[in-house]
């Protein structure tokens, strides 16, 4: 049960945006710029991949499914490479750049001291650039935060795979600013 | 700035919990809870600035600041900030560690759904702003006087005005 009382049927971050959409606004303008807009050089795909990866690292069941989907719908024939990156990126077949801004990624998560010259050198040499760092950087920042926000107030965490890949086709599409997703539920 | 296209719902976020009003928490308990987690997080930058505006927010009460960071359980606060700060501490060592009893003693102490939301959404936003601020190893001064400035003007007009010049 949520610590506090929010909209029923309605899952995760979604039910707090209802609660307070005073904050709503900005958090889903965030994701909304960090995930989905059109960026210089990282694909939805690969942005997503990282989403995912930091919120399994924190063990957020809601973030880690919604983002895996949206990742597998943005990724297209590739989709097959989101599990094997919460498996392991390491062995998983993706680039080495996108290998290095991960490890960068896991390094932020468990705090941002923890980025180290090397991790940032590493990545440069795989090709990654200046905003490229930036953007991992803070994506993997705001997962320790949109995590922390659903896990923290125990929001409803659905177990229903088709439910997230509903979600994750819708979001793939639309973006972060359309509410229906809510509809699919209640 | 490098990156105002996230700058800007970064900055509209901390506005919104920190310095527009707020239902029954002041700015100066909200920049209190943002301090509390940025020293947990080790956070020199956030945690000077903020401990700053929280100073100019509570009516250039340093001494209050300083006790909170020191151990909440003796400032001179009340029993329901102390039970938020309780939740906040347990939403920056992860937000599973809160717990049913931690709510139910913030609710004794009278806080409300939305304290207990706006606390952990404090909390949580802090354990981002702390790794982007640290995870980029941005320049953090350790210069008092200039968090104090910084503080003032940040206590008097929100987040959402230019920051003066800083040479260095």
């Amino acid at each position: 049960m949520p610590h506090i009382t929010l909209p029923p049927n309605v899952p995760g971050i979604r039910s707090l945006f209802i609660f307070r959409p005073e904050t709503g606004g900005p958090l889903c303008d965030l994701a909304q710029t960090l995930l989905y807009n059109p960026h210089p050089t990282l694909s939805a795909g690969e942005r997503e991949t990282i989403a995912a990866y930091v919120s399994n690292l924190n063990t957020c069941k809601y973030c880690t499914n919604s983002h895996a989907a949206i990742a597998r719908h943005q990724l297209g024939e590739d989709a097959g490479i989101v599990k094997q990156v919460l498996a392991n990126p390491e062995t998983a077949p993706i680039s080495s750049k996108l290998k290095a801004l991960l490890n960068i990624a896991a390094k932020v998560q468990s705090g941002g001291k923890n980025v180290t010259e090397n991790d940032v050198a590493f990545a440069r040499e795989e090709g990654a650039t200046d905003i490229e760092i930036h953007d991992t950087v803070l994506i993997a920042a705001a997962f320790c935060m949109y995590n922390r926000y659903v896990d923290g107030l125990a929001t409803w965490q659905p177990d229903d795979g088709e439910l997230y890949d509903k979600m994750g086709e819708l979001r793939a599409r639309e973006g972060y600013h359309n509410s229906s997703s809510t509809q699919l539920i209640t | 700035m490098f990156r105002p296209e996230t700058a800007a719902p970064l900055n509209a976020l901390v506005q919104t919990l920190l310095h527009n009003p707020h239902p029954t928490l002041s700015a100066g308990e909200r920049e209190l809870i943002a301090t509390y987690v940025s020293r947990l997080n080790t956070c020199k930058y956030c945690c000077n600035i903020h401990g700053a505006i929280a100073q100019h927010q509570l009516g250039n009460n340093a001494e209050i600041v300083k006790q909170v960071l020191a151990n909440p359980e003796t400032a001179p606060i009340s029993s329901k900030m102390k039970a938020l700060l309780k939740i906040a501490a347990k939403v920056q060592s992860g937000g599973k560690n809160v717990a049913t009893d931690d709510i139910a003693f913030a609710r004794a102490e009278g806080a409300t759904d939305i304290e207990i939301h706006d606390t952990v959404l404090i909390a949580a936003a802090f354990c981002m702003y702390n790794r982007y601020v640290d995870g980029l190893a941005t320049w953090q001064p350790d210069n008092e006087e200039l968090y104090d400035k910084m503080g003032e003007q940040r206590a008097r007009e929100g987040y959402l005005t230019p920051p003066f010049k800083v040479s260095h």
